[in-house]
């Protein structure tokens, strides 16, 4: 495999760099494998992949990657307990039916997991909803309320306060505005985009 | 040049075996007859296998001896191809039991001088492998780089990765499932009783006198029905009429549904024998990848380090996607490598034969991936 120049998301950026080499990967959500195929080819990482959208399946299947159709609502049961190293839910948490769930399942079959998503608390988003009256239209959240994928909008506190609520282990967190890594102060009102390490 | 006897376009050999059936049995001699493209490299290591489906022969890419029709994977397999005989050396084998050259109900029994017909041993999913197995040695090949199979040709590819995992990297699922259905051994039923209640079947011994045509005809035609989807029969054929302007009001082809379906009927008898047909459906009836595992398909699969790909068709309900995603949980709770997508066509079953680009680059991108 080419030793491609990845431009990862910066949330996948963030995941891809604090994990291990030669570890093995569980992407749930994994769209077109970008940060499976970085993985893979920078960290020999054993990567595998869930996607609910067909199209992205076969363009990730076709780039090599071991990635399966179907639905972190429904599908994570089937993997056995601790069989990755880590589970990674990016910018899918928000689309699932039961995110608690997927989260436990997430922690029963990794020994870690990344979850990342975007915030409904930022400011812009706040602004929309606080001062517009309108459901918020932003960069990480571009679709309109009719045609979002978005069922379960959550914000940097809520997501705190289920891993309290659960007693799920936080090992680390990320929080982003733009491209741009930010402090963890007033995150919940400057970050876009946040990133947990948890483990159980 | 590939100087090797024992590979290249319309090969036959008979091999001692003995071959160990299911039932218990032992069947020897075995004859084979098979199709070698491309050439084995030095280390042996790119044999790729492709196992054909219930009606399906060895010519996967070469002209069909009868019909004079082309390979009938010919969309996967060629020159810059997913299967490129430059790369690949490609191997197919007439499954026994079926009626292009390898053991089966119409060949010769060595011990009467006569055809088997019904002393031929009903045979299994897994009894195939295991015959195409001891062939595989014979052609001193001991690794596949891929097994690949549509429909019944993916049980294969399936039975081969559970029976041989040492010997299978990769394993291409197609069309298929772990286990007939029900509906699916109805559907067979059908087929074999309609060649059983023709009257020149007697009892399988016919091969001096006509074959059961008729039977095997209504056979093919109900299983037809079977390859195809509504969707598609509604799109090629609709309720449009025959070379008529209106209904006959009696029983001819008045619908081109009909006509079609008789054709596909009597074109089918030229080239394949009415036992041959009960035994494989048979076979196809008996196959439960779990059967051997304790009804526990996951445990088929344990420890296993052949690569998975299995594909669908939305449109297949024959070997519908819920018997794929089966496959895929079952490698997935053994903690396998499997990928997995379904694919858009309205062509129903028979959409793995047809072109298909996606399906085509799917499989291009999972055989590249493990050189």
């Amino acid at each position: 495999m080419s030793k491609h120049d990845y431009k990862l998301r910066p949330d996948l950026a963030i995941i891809a760099n604090n994990i291990a080499a030669n570890a093995q990967v569980l992407d749930v959500g994994c769209g077109d494998g970008a940060l499976m195929a970085a993985l893979r080819d920078q960290k020999n990482v054993d990567a595998r992949g869930i996607e609910i959208d067909p199209a992205n399946v076969s363009i990730a299947v076709t780039r090599g990657l071991s990635v399966v159709q179907g639905d972190a609502d429904t599908d994570l049961s089937e993997y056995p307990d601790n069989s990755f190293d880590f589970a990674i839910l990016s910018q899918t948490l928000q689309t699932t039916h039961r995110p608690d769930k997927v989260i436990d399942n997430l922690l029963r079959i990794g020994k870690y997991a990344f979850v990342s998503f975007p915030n409904f608390a930022h400011w812009r988003v706040r602004l929309s909803l606080g001062l517009g009256g309108r459901m918020p239209v932003t960069r990480l959240i571009p679709e309109k309320w009719y045609n979002t994928p978005n069922i379960h909008h959550v914000t940097i506190e809520d997501f705190r306060a289920i891993v309290k609520e659960r007693q799920w282990i936080q090992e680390n967190q990320w929080f982003l505005s733009g491209d741009k890594q930010i402090s963890k102060a007033g995150a919940n009102f400057l970050a876009e985009h946040a990133v947990f390490l948890l483990k159980k | 040049m590939n100087q090797d006897q024992r590979y290249g376009l319309d090969k036959h050999v008979r091999l001692l075996g003995p071959l160990k059936l299911d039932s218990g049995a032992e069947f020897a001699p075995i004859e084979y007859a098979y199709e070698t493209y491309g050439t084995l490299n030095s280390d042996k290591s790119n044999a790729l296998l492709i196992c054909h489906a219930l009606t399906g022969d060895q010519y996967a890419a070469s002209t069909h001896p009868v019909t004079g029709k082309d390979g009938w994977w010919l969309n996967l397999v060629g020159e810059g191809k997913p299967i490129d005989p430059s790369d690949d050396f490609i191997i197919c084998i007439n499954v026994i039991g079926s009626c292009l050259g390898s053991s089966g109900p119409s060949s010769v029994d060595p011990s009467t001088g006569k055809p088997y017909g019904m002393d031929f041993p009903v045979i299994t999913i897994a009894d195939m492998v295991r015959a195409q197995a001891i062939l595989l040695d014979h052609l001193g090949i001991e690794t596949l780089s891929a097994v690949i199979g549509g429909s019944m040709g993916g049980m294969q590819a399936l039975s081969w990765a559970v029976q041989f995992p040492e010997r299978v990297k990769s394993a291409v699922i197609v069309a298929s499932a772990a286990r007939q259905s029900a509906q699916n051994i109805a559907f067979h039923e059908v087929g074999r009783q309609s060649i059983m209640a023709d009257p020149r079947w007697t009892a399988g011994d016919y091969y001096d006198g006509e074959a059961p045509t008729s039977g095997l005809a209504v056979a093919r035609m109900a299983a037809h029905i079977t390859y195809l989807s509504e969707e598609g029969l509604t799109k090629k054929f609709g309720r449009r009429l025959q070379d008529r302007d209106e209904k006959s009001f009696g029983f001819d082809a008045d619908f081109q549904i009909e006509s079609y379906l008789r054709h596909q009927g009597i074109s089918f008898v030229d080239r394949f024998d009415a036992n041959s047909y009960l035994y494989i459906t048979r076979a196809m009836d008996y196959f439960d990848l779990a059967d051997d595992y304790g009804g526990v398909l996951a445990n088929a699969f344990k420890d296993t380090s052949t690569r998975f790909c299995v594909i669908s068709f939305d449109s297949d309900w024959l070997y519908p996607t819920q018997e794929s995603r089966r496959i895929v949980h079952a490698i997935n709770a053994a903690g396998g490598n499997v990928s997995f997508v379904e694919l858009e066509s309205p062509f129903g079953h028979d959409s793995f034969l047809l072109p298909a680009l996606e399906m085509n680059e799917i499989i291009r991108g999972f055989l590249k991936a493990a050189q």
